[in-house]
């Protein structure tokens, strides 16, 4: 016999189950008097550098339905392309910009709303920029493990093409399901369909 | 500069054969919700292996006692007074400090304080149902609340959750964000329970499940459970992103 790894496994994934926004967002659900806010609500203040731009979708099921139970969040860099993470040792990102938001969706709509800013570009592994792009975060009752997948820009044509990861994508028909549509000046759509037509990709990553 | 702690590269590929799978028909609602195409996998990029920050200061003094945090002034909700308590650990054992832990729950008759839901168990007028804390520098926690009570769930006619408390985990970055559930010790229906069977192996199911722990009881007070969390470990970036031959 060899000697062991001696590796812990990840705690597997259960559900978030029906009742996430208690635990994640209280106060949306009523809740009031635990927590003075609900994390995630402001990705950004006054003072925040880099374009202001207001992110909207809804995630639907395989059969075109929204989904009204889920916990969407993001997580993006600021407008020079630094995470605010202490993981990221380029440099300082801008002290006023949060970098991570969360939205339990309008309990009648489903539609998640993200106030913040259009990031700047970070560097693939290689160097190579990486086009603007936000990370999405999804899970529900009936999503067994947590989706990620990540927002693009559709007014970054030439950076998307250039993209490191949009350029691995196998199956190029899929790839406008990553990208957001720009609805007006500085708003923009990205609807997340879970099955079936128009699925949005999901990565292992 | 040597870095000390070189283990600041990608998370370890998750083991997706060990997590449910997204698409798993004894749970009903999976049915819809799961992709069909395959996920893409890549290897993490600055944009996963980064992640928010919780800052201690953030917490408030009662937010991880559910036993206090909603109740009336002089009041105490109904049920076993338990602690839950552990650590968070990455799969090489290393302590996360700094994790940010959401709870949440029903109270002791299996009822959850929120719109939707329909059980005809009471809610209890001094227990709201969640709770959060940070991972201290050795990645523990503690938390104390009511144990939960079971409750039964649309899926078959007769399908009931064990017990459980909820958590969400965000460790250091945000390809490590995870969200479970926590099992008590010998509750049978934790074996019955469609939830729990989309977890395709044993093992996988019982690190979910807390032991009694007595030594961590409060006597006459609070009985203890024990729950650790684990998280993905990471690469160390020692011999990576090198010239070579130069
Ligand atoms: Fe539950």
């Amino acid at each position: 016999m060899q000697q062991k790894l001696d590796r812990l496994k990840e705690s597997p994934s259960q559900t978030a189950g029906p009742y996430v926004h208690i635990g994640c967002t209280p106060n949306f659900t009523g809740i009031h008097g635990i927590y003075d806010e609900d994390l995630g609500t402001r990705i950004i203040n006054d003072k925040t550098k880099g374009e202001r731009i207001t992110i909207r979708g809804r995630v639907f099921d395989g059969t075109g339905t929204p989904l009204r139970d889920a916990l969407i969040e993001i997580w993006h860099a600021d407008a020079n392309g630094i995470y605010p993470s202490p993981e990221d040792k380029r440099g300082e990102a801008d002290p006023n910009f949060r970098g991570w938001g969360r939205s339990p969706g309008d309990m009648e709509t489903g539609e998640f709303v993200f106030e913040t800013i259009k990031p700047g570009v970070a560097p693939f592994k290689d160097g190579r920029p990486m086009a603007p792009h936000v990370t999405f975060w999804v899970v529900a009752r009936g999503i067994n493990i947590g989706l990620q997948t990540r927002m693009y820009f559709s007014d970054e044509k030439a950076a998307n093409e250039a993209d490191p990861i949009l350029q691995r994508i196998e199956h190029k028909v899929r790839i406008p399901t990553l990208i957001a549509e720009k609805t007006g000046d500085g708003e923009y759509r990205f609807d997340i369909r879970l099955q079936g037509d128009g699925e949005t990709i999901f990565f292992d990553i | 500069m040597a870095d000390k702690d070189a283990h600041n590269g990608a998370f370890y590929q998750r083991d997706r054969e060990w997590h449910p799978p997204a698409y798993a028909p004894i749970y009903k609602t999976s049915v819809k919700r799961s992709p069909n195409a395959a996920l893409i996998s890549l290897d993490n990029t600055i944009s996963e292996i980064t992640g928010p920050v919780f800052g201690h200061n953030m917490i408030g003094e009662y937010d991880n006692d559910l036993i206090q945090n909603y109740a009336k002034a002089g009041e105490l909700p109904i049920g076993q007074r338990i602690i839950v308590h552990g650590r968070v650990l990455d799969e090489d054992r290393r302590p996360v400090p700094g994790a940010l832990l959401e709870f949440w729950q029903a109270n002791a008759g299996g009822r959850y304080r929120h719109k939707k839901e329909t059980y005809l168990a009471p809610l209890d007028p001094n227990f709201g149902g969640c709770g959060r804390t940070i991972t201290a520098e050795d990645g523990s926690y503690r938390l104390r609340t009511i144990k939960p009570g079971p409750y039964p769930w649309p899926n078959g006619v007769n399908d009931w959750r064990p017990a459980h408390i909820h958590f969400s985990v965000f460790g250091h970055g945000f390809a490590q964000r995870l969200i479970t559930q926590m099992y008590f010790e010998g509750d049978p229906l934790i074996w019955i329970c469609p939830i729990v069977k989309t977890i395709p192996s044993k093992e996988a199911i019982e690190s979910l499940i807390a032991p009694i722990d007595m030594e961590n009881t409060i006597p006459m007070d609070a009985r203890a459970y024990k729950f650790d969390i684990v998280l993905r470990g990471r690469r160390s970036t020692m011999f990576e992103n090198r010239m070579e031959g130069n």
